[in-house]
């Protein structure tokens, strides 16, 4: 098994119903974010273009945060989603120097937060809060393995990237373009 | 021209609009535990060499600031952490991927062993000193007899301490700037050049003090030589690298590493000795201080520094 995310940066308006849901599903402090919306306009006024993207942790196949954990508290769990255990870690920040998305933030607690994928709602059956909400229907999520996923159809018929792919970090946060 | 205008809603604190989650407590114990492994290192080293009794300030007498700088810099290690309760996780695992495991369990051997050295040369500071119990005196009886084993664990943790301090950093592919694998030779030639400082200042034998003189000399010289290369790599390197790099050149760090790190700690301190080395007086302290505080600047500017670099996307 291995999950992964799709965004659809031709569909995305930006409206950031994906980032509130987020912090509302997973209780994320207030003025922090685990995902968040950017938005890229290129080009010269009247050609211009516009990408809208729906970031987050990119919960990489080859993640150095997990490499350079101490302690083990950055972990993989089920189909690659990459975790951190609360009571493993100890806040020294290795993860967030690490990595290259700035994907991670010291939680108010003392520990380390980010992007879950949503386990807890997977585990239910249930769609992540940020694919559930959105009104243009621009997130899809499913395991890579089973070639009916909503995830691995999208990406057959579609063109995609992945941010900064040089950075060998074999990411599963998917754009499509 | 093709112009781009990124705008991102992600406002976390300590990571936007740059990364800055490491401050004081990181370069503070880069430096202490640098410094540290330079003096445990020339102490181990002429022990070794059975040359005690000739550079007698490196041997006997330095190392007992060791375990004073690495209490200090554990110290902060633990300020720096923000759940602090949780430190003790780093002695139950071992991960051989990551850096700080390595870092954590090398201070964890070497504390230890520079606490013993220092208090086998105890009487080197204090003639009349008793240890009080008799346990403790076989202690120290059966220690006596395996210095040279002591001293061979000093010397080999020393290295591994000087360059980890620097693999800590380059590590981090993520932030260019520490992305070169100069930075472990790099902060080793420091913390080794600061060694030698400790002991230009605290030596009384001229033998010795122009021996360590020659040696901060050389070491100054490989760390010329070390930036120079890294340079080179960085502007043969990735957009992102070339990037990094012009923060020192022209970019926001540009003075403070260069007059700091470069002429106040390298070519000042290098002419100084040079001249000392010519038989002009010179005051051993004087080049000895600057080694010490471009020593400091450079763990400073390059924990920085490397904050600031990124990849873009």
């Amino acid at each position: 098994m291995r999950y992964a995310m799709a965004v659809d940066t031709k569909k995305c308006v930006g409206c950031s119903d994906c980032v509130v849901a987020c912090q509302t599903e997973n209780n994320v402090p207030i003025g922090y974010c685990r995902e968040w919306v950017v938005e890229v306009m290129a080009g010269t006024y009247p050609q211009l273009e516009m990408e809208i993207r729906s970031e987050r942790c990119n919960h990489c196949v080859n993640a150095p945060c997990v490499r350079c954990c101490p302690t083990g508290a950055s972990h993989f769990s089920d189909g690659g989603i990459v975790l951190v255990d609360p009571k493993k870690c100890i806040g020294c920040g290795a993860c967030i120097a690490s990595c290259p998305y700035d994907a991670r933030y010291p939680h108010p607690d003392g520990h380390v937060d980010k992007c879950t994928f949503c386990i807890h709602r997977i585990k239910n059956g249930l769609e992540p809060a940020c694919a559930s909400v959105c009104p243009t229907k621009c997130i899809y999520f499913g395991d890579m393995d089973d070639p009916n996923s909503n995830v691995s159809v999208v990406l057959k018929k579609r063109k995609f990237k992945t941010l900064i792919p040089e950075a060998g970090t074999d990411p599963q946060l998917y754009f499509l373009i | 021209m093709k112009e781009e205008i990124f705008v991102s809603g992600r406002m976390n604190h300590l990571v936007d609009p740059h990364l800055n989650i490491w401050h004081w407590e990181i370069p503070l114990y880069l430096f202490l535990g640098g410094l540290a492994a330079g003096i445990l290192f020339f102490a181990a080293l002429y022990f070794i060499n059975g040359k005690e009794d000739q550079y007698p300030t490196a041997v006997k007498r330095t190392p007992i600031l060791a375990p004073i700088l690495l209490i200090i810099g554990l110290l902060a290690l633990f300020f720096d952490l923000r759940h602090k309760l949780y430190f003790w996780q780093l002695y139950t695992h071992i991960k051989l991927q990551s850096p700080m495991s390595w870092g954590a369990w090398t201070l964890m051997v070497i504390t230890p062993v520079s606490f013993i050295w220092s208090a086998l040369y105890i009487r080197e500071f204090f003639p009349n000193w008793d240890w009080k119990y008799n346990w403790i005196k076989e202690v120290e009886k059966f220690l006596q007899q395996y210095k040279k084993v002591i001293a061979w664990i000093m010397l080999i943790y020393a290295v591994i301490l000087g360059i980890y301090t620097g693999i800590l950093l380059s590590a981090f592919n993520a932030r260019p700037l520490w992305n070169t694998s100069i930075l472990g030779p790099l902060f080793l030639a420091s913390g080794l050049s600061a060694g030698a400082a400790v002991t230009l200042i605290m030596s009384k034998s001229p033998e010795e003090r122009k021996r360590f003189a020659q040696i901060d000399l050389i070491i100054i010289g490989i760390e010329l030589f070390l930036i120079i290369h890294m340079f080179m790599g960085f502007l043969a390197s990735t957009q992102v690298q070339i990037d990094a790099a012009n923060l020192f050149l022209g970019g926001p760090y540009t003075m403070a590493f260069w007059i700091f790190v470069v002429i106040l700690g390298m070519l000042l301190p290098a002419a100084l000795e040079i001249m000392e080395l010519r038989k002009f007086h010179i005051p051993a302290i004087v080049p000895a201080i600057l080694v010490l505080f471009g020593s400091l600047m450079l763990r400073f500017i390059f924990v920085n520094a490397g904050q600031m670099s990124r990849w873009l996307y």
